[in-house]
């Protein structure tokens, strides 16, 4: 068949077929969406005829245009993140956490071990805390958590009014902690074991220095709360970044590409659950813990129950078969 | 010496010289996709930083009147902007951020399918490795290190920048009565006097002519006579002769 007469008897077909791609691509709900992957079809086997007969390039380049935009709505993937949240959040992200419970055990053991190496260490060596953190910013934490100024948080003039600043900060820089923990991992989990232990280093050192000037009352009544939250998530961060570096390492019998592809689809999910911690510890560092009217004993208690719900929602939820979804 | 001797049917292909990406539907169909390259990729983050900047800009002069919710406000917007501004658009614009669209790029999967959520989630912070140690060194030498240009976060993702096609126009063919040709031609042999045909009003008349006068002899015309002679082949394989 010459090309003059093929094109003749199928333009009709092929200009309803790119309306039909128009009203799909701005997502449009159409009657004819039925007939769709039927149209889409033949025209992919008009395709293979203007091929294999030699048309020309115009021809084939512009049927090449239309199937590729067939294509891409034929099998656009459908997302997983935004589907089915509550699913996610009741089941499938603690799932996923035991799933990987040897990256997040190696991740904790990392972060809080680092933490309490270091605050036992600064805590028994008072004199090493100078040697860890620049002097300027244990004078700011000293007067950030003495407890006869009378509040807590970031800065010695804070009031309730600041509580939205502070929700702002702490998301921001939280879960830029927790980002860079994760993406780092990609470094053969260098970077991911480098953040877990340089944060944990920190955090720890800080504890140790507090507790041992006599501050302990203050700091740990203000941190037990949101502890639970973003602690966890800083770990849990480093967990997805180890797994993909460690897909590096140990491909096992994929490509080193495919393994980290497989990696990261997996981790990424973990790190949505990630932020999800952090949202709330957020919430909680500036609504709750930085209320002085509870006494430290309440702090204690209420720390106390946010760990154990923290890890019963870990290691207990979504384990039945009928989990809500 | 040219050597134009056609591929048998059945024999492997060359690799193209270009660098096309073919993903193969389910259909048996080759989607012949394009890689962008490190410059215009880096000339669309660039549009896409001043932006970010300008937008950041404004949202903070106007935040200054909100006094202390204005700075909560802020540090979230600065968090928003600086590290959702790409997946948002990418997810919700068909892959393009808006200096990859003002450079003609897009974002896809690996099978040429619009990127999704996970996907634009991962590529966006696996940037922050990108970017190491300075100035998107990492990034640059995976870039130009693959055969399809990908940077660490497009490897992790599996997504892939390509140029977005752009509409077609019909080209105009000279005018010349049409004829069979005088042997039978091979598959390729027909593409490319269909290409010389359609590809003419690009090309100056000496090109033209010095291409033409290249198949004067198997055609067995005069040299000036063979652009005709060619075109006339060229409507014969279209339409009626």
């Amino acid at each position: 068949m010459k090309q003059s007469l093929f094109e003749n008897r199928h333009q009709a077909e092929w200009t309803q077929f790119s309306l039909m791609l128009e009203q799909l691509e701005r997502g449009k709900e159409t009657t004819r969406i039925a007939s769709f992957p039927k149209d889409y079809r033949r025209l992919c086997h008009q395709l293979a005829l203007a091929q294999e007969r030699g048309y020309s390039s115009f021809l084939i380049d512009s049927l090449q245009q239309q199937v590729l935009r067939g294509h891409q709505q034929l099998y656009r993937h459908r997302s997983r993140l935004g589907a089915n949240v509550l699913g996610f959040i009741l089941a499938d992200f603690p799932r996923l956490v035991r799933e990987q419970w040897r990256f997040v055990l190696a991740a904790g053991l990392m972060f809080f071990g680092s933490l309490i190496g270091f605050a036992l260490l600064v805590y028994l060596f008072p004199d090493l805390v100078y040697n860890l953190i620049p002097a300027e910013q244990i004078s700011e934490m000293q007067s950030m958590y003495d407890p006869v100024a009378g509040h807590l948080g970031r800065s010695a003039q804070r009031a309730a009014s600041e509580d939205w600043v502070m929700f702002g900060y702490y998301i921001m820089h939280n879960i830029g902690i927790a980002f860079q923990t994760f993406a780092s991992g990609i470094l053969f989990g260098l970077g991911s074991v480098f953040f877990l232990f340089f944060n944990g280093l920190m955090i720890g050192a800080v504890a140790g220095h507090l507790t041992h000037i006599g501050y302990g009352q203050t700091f740990w009544s203000f941190v037990i709360g949101h502890g639970a939250f973003e602690l966890s998530a800083i770990a849990l961060a480093g967990a997805a970044g180890l797994q993909l570096g460690w897909a590096l390492i140990a491909p096992g019998r994929l490509p080193r590409a495919e393994a980290l592809r497989l990696a990261a689809r997996k981790s990424v999910l973990l790190i949505c659950g990630v932020m999800l911690f952090l949202l709330i510890a957020a919430f909680i560092e500036a609504y709750w813990s930085s209320m002085t009217v509870p006494t430290p004993m309440t702090k204690y208690l209420v720390g106390a129950a946010l760990w154990v719900l923290m890890a019963t929602y870990l290691l207990f939820a979504g384990r039945t078969r009928h989990a809500p979804e | 010496m040219l050597e134009t001797t056609a591929l048998q049917r059945k024999a492997t292909l060359s690799p193209p010289l270009d660098t096309r990406y073919h993903v193969e539907t389910p259909e048996g169909i080759d989607l012949p996709l394009r890689p962008a390259g490190l410059m215009v990729r880096a000339l669309a983050f660039a549009i896409d930083l001043g932006l970010r900047g300008l937008i950041l800009g404004v949202l903070f002069v106007v935040l200054a009147f909100l006094g202390k919710l204005g700075a909560g406000l802020g540090s979230i917007l600065l968090f928003a902007v600086s590290w959702w501004y790409m997946v948002l658009f990418e997810v919700l614009n068909q892959g393009r951020s808006p200096g990859k669209q003002w450079m003609g790029l897009r974002v896809v999967h690996d099978d040429g399918t619009p990127v999704g959520w996970s996907a634009s989630l991962l590529r966006n912070l696996l940037r922050f490795v990108d970017l190491l140690p300075f100035g998107y060194f990492l990034g640059a030498i995976c870039c130009l290190h693959h055969p399809t240009f990908k940077r660490l976060g497009d490897l992790a993702a599996g997504t892939l920048v390509i140029y977005r096609e752009q509409p077609l126009a019909r080209p105009q063919l000279p005018d010349a009565p049409p004829q069979r040709p005088a042997f039978a031609l091979t598959l390729t042999e027909q593409r490319a006097i269909l290409g010389f045909a359609e590809r003419q009003g690009e090309l100056s008349a000496a090109r033209v002519n010095e291409l033409a006068s290249i198949l004067a002899q198997p055609l067995q015309v005069s040299e000036p006579r063979a652009v005709v002679e060619l075109n006339g082949i060229a409507r014969g394989l279209l339409g009626p002769a």
